[in-house]
């Protein structure tokens, strides 16, 4: 009798890069979900248009690059960067924003560099920096979480459609009457006026940790990525290390002047934080690849949040100092080689 | 499911023994050829004793060992050498390899030698490994490394520390188990046996957690034996923990090496199924003719543990266990994570063949489509070497060899934990085993280029402060006599 023959292992684990994708969308959905109960559909509408988008770039991509398309989208990771970016954007901004951007993170971050496992720099943070280098003012136009006494501004579903599709609001309503800084946006302006961290502190805006609703935000981020880690999607070091510089460095400045710098529940509680820790600065592609690294690439990434938002132009930090480590990723690489087995310590 | 040891590497794989384990180890049917391939062991090949038409009696020497590592080769049965003829073997598949053909007479005439039963305390060490050698032990733990090769290596002052493998990590493999749990006066025999031969002072038999049969009969027989120097430790079911290197790091707490053997850190390890062979060979004179081998998976009706004699074909020992079932459909020598897949079972059973898999689609998970690498890491979490294979699988293409070597290739053992783990499916462990030879070669290349280079550079210098002497000695014959020398 003749049998194919075929190397070993002859047994393998049931797994694949689609699997791993869908758990980080399905870990996402708490997080979703309480964004939409504090500050509506729009972000619904957003992730449509995101995804939609990137299932055409990539396989536009694909097509052009004379690859397979179908395996590759079905590995659902052009979704989770359409989620990433479409999470970054306000969720009344116009269409073409969150079209242009994905678009372009997965034209140009992505498939430019080799597509799927071969992109240097996280696609959806490469995405969202272009946007917020070029559309500022639309980037910053978030709007007031629910519970801030302001419900007449609430729009319908019909009345989001129309605001993201056509870019003007319903009549009835201006956007300064609907939109309303983020946290961290807020903090930095007040603080720049010359209030105290308390004085600013006071604003509607914030609530009992960060900001108002995005506590609650962030806590289901915080869930989700427990759940990512428990299913041995991620593991601790990256956001462990983030986490733990964030907070080093908010406390030691907190320590040195609690009136000017905020504590470091807020910087956890407020911003991307605990969606970069977790989400974001995890994307294994982007990020350093052995243990040792790792810690050193989140550390990295924490430290450059807290001097972005703390010193530098833009209000929350994330996006660029995921991107700048992604940078150093060859560097960390190279010089965190583990200990082979047998070789001297 | 498996879980990943996050700290150690490798894996709990779901083992697959229980179907092999549940009748005791039976008599494989005898048949009327025996092919006993020459080079089954590590080394040189054995240099046959016998010609064609010659009569042999079973445990009679057929073949003597090469200069160097080798090993003794023995009758199986009692017949008539019908050949010695280029037959195609389990182990090297490339090609056939020579081998000795015997009609079985079904007589079972055994060779007297009454002379190989020795009290081993009455003999030197040294005497005791040449004795060992005279029975054509080798390592029956999968690579049949010569025994008597090994322990002379391994011969040191104040005596090696004995390790027994009796941890089988493969998740089909049983031979080890039911061998502990049917024949644990043998191992303990043949491990006073190992202590005497290697003047150790003590021995560790080291035995998974998953077996407790297997534990408590070894426990009986060490206690019968009543011999304090010998100890079990039992280490956890984790695949590849029965790895030489990677059980002595689990027992001892310490590392071989990268680039030496166990007994640069005072370490021996055998197999217990080589411990046993020996007790056979001291206690009742039978040279290693017969071996244990696992007969299992879904494609096969019964599975079962077969005592077996070296050179029964693959398809015999199928015959015994029922035939194949319908759904067969890979036939592999070894364990499902490391053995090799066979073209076909005409094939004869060697001292290597621990186990034979007969495998259907249920055993084998079909591979999906091999995707990119997103360096998930769950490969390097898993590596017993703790070798990044993500990124040395980004160094293959192109193949970039300083990034290899420093990244440790060479370390890799192919056990294949990388591959088991790897979401896109890539099949890293047939990598990295086409990959290791390439760059072992070019670093030779390498060295031998230095080396060259070097020579090269001290020729010019030779020839160079040749040519200065000579030319001083010309200067010095030209000067008129008795004018002094300028320097």
């Amino acid at each position: 009798m003749t049998f194919p023959t075929a190397p070993a292992p002859h047994v393998v684990a049931h797994d694949s890069v689609g699997r791993v994708m869908r758990i980080v969308l399905y870990a996402l959905v708490p997080t979703v979900a309480l964004h939409v109960v504090f500050f509506g559909v729009g972000l619904l509408v957003q992730i449509a248009l995101g995804a939609a988008t990137a299932l055409l770039t990539e396989a536009l991509a694909l097509r052009l690059r004379q690859k397979p398309i179908e395996p590759f989208l079905k590995d659902g990771s052009a979704i989770v960067t359409a989620v990433l970016l479409a999470l970054c954007l306000p969720p009344l901004a116009p269409w073409w924003l969150v079209v242009s951007g994905t678009a372009f993170a997965i034209l140009l971050a992505k498939h430019l560099y080799g597509g799927l496992g071969r992109n240097p720099f996280n696609p959806a943070m490469v995405g969202y920096a272009v946007l917020l280098v070029s559309f500022p003012v639309q980037l910053l136009q978030w709007l007031p979480p629910s519970g801030m006494d302001i419900e007449q501004t609430r729009l319908s579903i019909g009345e989001t459609l129309q605001t993201i599709l056509t870019g003007s609001l319903p009549s009835r309503l201006t956007w300064d009457a609907v939109t309303s800084p983020t946290p961290l946006d807020a903090l930095r302006t007040h603080l720049k006026m010359g209030m105290t961290m308390a004085e600013a502190q006071a604003a509607p805006v914030f609530g009992a940790l960060g900001g108002r609703g995005w506590e609650w935000i962030n806590l289901a981020t915080l869930a989700g990525g427990i759940v990512l880690y428990a299913l041995h999607i991620i593991r601790w070091h990256i956001p462990v290390a983030m986490l733990s510089a964030i907070v080093v460095c908010a406390s030691l400045m907190y320590m040195v002047d609690p009136g000017a710098y905020a504590g470091p529940i807020f910087h956890l509680t407020s911003g991307a934080s605990l969606l970069g820790a977790f989400f974001i600065a995890t994307d294994p592609t982007s990020a350093a690849t052995s243990d040792r690294g790792r810690l050193i690439y989140g550390a990295g990434i924490g430290v450059l949040t807290y001097v972005i938002r703390t010193w530098g132009g833009y209000p929350d930090g994330v996006a660029f100092a995921v991107l700048l480590m992604n940078l150093s990723v060859p560097l960390i690489d190279r010089y965190t080689i583990p200990r082979v087995y047998g070789h001297a310590r | 499911m498996t879980t990943t040891e996050l700290l150690t590497g490798g894996l709990r794989i779901e083992a697959h023994k229980r179907r092999s384990t549940k009748a005791s180890v039976r008599a494989a049917r005898l048949i009327e050829r025996y092919v006993i391939p020459l080079d089954q062991h590590s080394g040189l090949p054995a240099l046959p004793l016998v010609k064609p038409a010659d009569r042999v009696r079973m445990f009679q020497p057929i073949a003597q060992p090469a200069p160097g590592i080798s090993a003794w080769l023995h009758s199986p049965v009692s017949g008539e050498v019908l050949a010695i003829e280029p037959r195609p073997a389990p182990h090297r598949l490339g090609a056939p390899t020579m081998s000795i053909v015997i009609a079985n007479d079904g007589r079972d005439e055994r060779f007297d030698n009454a002379a190989a039963v020795v009290s081993f305390e009455q003999i030197s060490p040294a005497e005791a490994c040449e004795h060992i050698a005279r029975g054509g032990i080798v390592g029956l733990g999968g690579a049949a490394f010569p025994t008597a090769n090994k322990l002379e290596s391994s011969l040191c002052e104040n005596g090696p520390q004995l390790l027994l493998n009796g941890a089988e990590c493969e998740p089909y493999i049983s031979c080890d188990e039911m061998l502990m749990r049917e024949r644990a006066d043998d191992i303990v025999f043949g491990a006073r046996a190992l202590l005497h031969a290697l003047c150790a002072p003590n021995c560790t038999i080291a035995i998974e957690d998953d077996v407790p049969e297997a534990q408590t009969a070894l426990r009986l027989a060490i206690e019968k034996a009543a011999d304090a120097r010998i100890r079990i430790k039992v280490v956890p079911a984790i695949y590849p923990a029965g790895g030489e290197r990677q059980l002595i790091a689990t027992v001892f707490g310490v590392e071989v090496p990268h680039d030496g053997f166990p007994a640069d850190i005072g370490v021996v390890c055998q197999n217990v199924g080589t411990a046993a062979a020996i007790a056979r060979w001291i206690r009742d004179g039978q040279p290693l003719v017969s071996r244990i081998v696992t007969v299992t998976g879904d494609g096969v009706s019964e599975a079962g543990n077969w005592e077996t004699r070296i050179g029964t074909p693959f398809s015999s020992l199928i015959a015994d266990s029922g035939g194949y079932t319908e759904r067969m459909s890979r036939l592999i020598m070894g364990g499902s994570m490391m053995g090799t897949s066979l073209p076909h079972d005409d094939l004869p059973v060697v001292k290597a063949t621990n186990c034979i898999i007969a495998a259907s689609a249920l055993d084998l998970q079909p591979r999906g489509p091999e995707m990119p690498c997103i360096r998930c890491g769950n490969c390097s979490q898993a590596c017993p070497a703790f070798l990044l294979p993500q990124q040395l699988h980004w160094y293959l293409q192109p193949f970039d060899s300083e990034q290899l070597s420093r990244h440790g290739l060479l370390d890799c053992i192919e056990c294949g934990c990388c591959d088991y783990v790897c979401p896109s499916q890539i099949p890293l462990a047939e990598r990295f085993r086409e990959a290791k030879p390439l760059l072992a070669r070019e670093l030779d290349a390498h060295l031998t280029a230095d080396a060259a280079r070097a020579r090269f550079h001290s020729r010019n210098e030779r020839l160079a402060r040749l040519e200065a002497e000579h030319r001083a000695k010309l200067a010095e014959k030209r000067r008129p006599k008795g004018e002094p020398s300028s320097t």
